[in-house]
């Protein structure tokens, strides 16, 4: 991660109606739970909504909440961010230091007037492939009723 | 200020430091000094318009006085703190530093006063409102290792009469947390619009003290650098997550910032998140740990599925 670039994602599509909007979701998943979580809602055929890029990392530790926020500036209308539940920390403690950023970077962009239902924050194990697919889902779902982010996107760069 | 002077008269005369970081009279009011000669001594002043916070320049990162081995500074109370932060995330160490504490009696938001003024509501710096380190106190032989605040090496001046209470900021952060998600954007929009990328809020601020700022980094460029609106978001967002419970709330950003953006809602709307969640608050006590450098397993997570 140190060397790539921050995900790229398609210029928005003009003109769509928000009935038939389709949001661009990008989901930040740790190694070790999350992703293998996602693998095995993917493996078992679950329907998902096909809205969710995923991005990898070793560790929720390493998810800086600035990523969420590139996410936005490059055209993404959602994010979620999910790693391995309390105390299954594949590093011990990455998840609890994330919480605590998690947690203050939410707060701060409810203040900066980021609406907080756009970012999807969840604990998914390995085993939990329903609860992923679910997650999918729900977030894909609620983000088609929110409609595009298009403040953020026209930001001037 | 005859107190300070002798301090540092003494000081520079036993070469116990070779520089004494304080202030003086400049062309436009007061203005930082790097006292090295016993000579110059008699410039040293401290009076209301002692706004800045000098802790900045103990930062490894300056390297203005990096060719002085031993430093006294002249300190107040509010400004331990940031002497205190410096200690706590390792980039001081105490016994390096003499600290020369005034007695103070608040300070105005405007340094470049020819002359002190009576403060007002409206004139004096928001951080005096309820102070309770006007009156710094020096180590004694009583406080050795228990007492784990950083107290001044001198004290100087004399007992100061509390200074006016400024405009509440918790009501102007309150105002702006009963507004709607988009009220709040249009406000941060037209507030951050001014911004002009001077990047003076990070220079003048003592835990700013990364060498390689994320902001000057282009490969790959995560803060946008020109001055516009998704940078300028970008720059503020990182910012103020780098700061959540590191800030010592001196004010400093705000009145550095050329275009007047009120930083200090930031700042503020931090430090009450960090209270609120993590009950961590500013002291000058070094050994309490950074609220994000560490966790407490039963931390709320209402906010995680
Ligand atoms: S906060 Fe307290 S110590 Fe600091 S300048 Fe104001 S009154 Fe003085
Ligand atoms: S962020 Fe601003 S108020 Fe906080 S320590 Fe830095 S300069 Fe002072
Ligand atoms: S000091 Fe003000 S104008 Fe300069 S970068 Fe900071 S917020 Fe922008």
């Amino acid at each position: 991660m140190s060397t790539s670039p921050a995900p790229q994602i398609d210029a928005p599509r003009s003109g769509s109606a928000p009935t038939n909007f389709e949001p661009r979701i990008i989901a930040y998943v740790c190694n070790w739970c999350t992703y293998t979580g996602a693998d095995l809602a993917g493996t078992s055929r679950l329907p998902m909504a096909a809205n969710v890029r995923i991005v990898r990392f070793p560790c929720t530790g390493r998810i800086d909440p600035i990523f969420i926020m590139k996410a936005f500036e490059r055209g993404a209308d959602g994010v979620i961010v999910s790693g391995c539940h309390p105390a299954d920390c594949h590093y011990n403690a990455g998840n609890y230091h994330a919480r605590r950023r998690f947690a203050v970077a939410r707060e701060l962009m409810i203040f900066l007037g980021i609406d907080p239902a756009r970012i999807t924050f969840a604990w998914v194990s390995a085993s939990e492939g329903n609860k992923w697919a679910e997650l999918v889902n729900e977030t894909t779902e609620r983000l088609r009723a929110i409609g595009p982010f298009k403040d953020y996107q026209a930001l001037r760069s | 200020m005859q107190q300070l002077i002798e301090v540092a008269r003494q000081l520079l005369t036993d070469k116990v430091v070779d520089v004494v970081i304080g202030y003086e009279q400049g062309a436009f009011g007061v203005r930082p000094a790097f006292i090295s000669d016993v000579a110059s001594c008699a410039q040293l002043i401290f009076d209301n318009r002692c706004v800045h916070n000098l802790v900045s320049y103990l930062s490894p990162r300056r390297t203005h006085l990096a060719h002085f081995q031993r430093k006294a500074i002249v300190a107040k109370g509010c400004d331990i703190r940031a002497i205190a932060a410096l200690v706590r995330e390792g980039q001081l160490k105490r016994e390096q530093i003499i600290i020369i504490a005034p007695r103070c009696g608040g300070v105005g938001r405007n340094a470049s006063l020819n002359k002190p003024q009576q403060l007002e509501v409206n004139t004096v710096a928001p951080r005096c409102a309820n102070c309770t380190v006007r009156e710094p106190r020096a180590a004694s032989a009583k406080d050795t290792a228990e007492h784990k605040e950083i107290l001044a090496d001198y004290v100087v001046g004399e007992v100061q009469a509390p200074p006016p209470i400024a405009v509440d900021r918790d009501a102007r952060i309150n105002a702006l947390d009963a507004m709607s998600i988009q009220e709040r954007w249009q406000y941060w929009q037209g507030e951050l619009e001014r911004c002009i990328r001077c990047h003076a809020c990070r220079e003048v601020c003592p835990t700013c003290f990364c060498v390689q700022c994320l902001a000057d980094k282009t490969q790959p460029q995560w803060i946008e650098s020109s001055p516009h609106a998704r940078g300028n978001l970008m720059w503020q967002f990182n910012r103020m997550m780098h700061q959540a419970g590191r800030c010592v709330d001196c004010g400093e950003c705000e009145r550095a910032c050329p275009v007047g953006i009120p930083l200090s809602l930031l700042v503020g709307k931090m430090a009450k998140v960090v209270k609120e969640r993590f009950d961590y608050q500013v002291s000058s006590d070094p050994t309490v740990p950074t609220p994000i450098g560490t966790y407490n397993q039963e931390d709320k997570q209402e906010f995680i599925l």
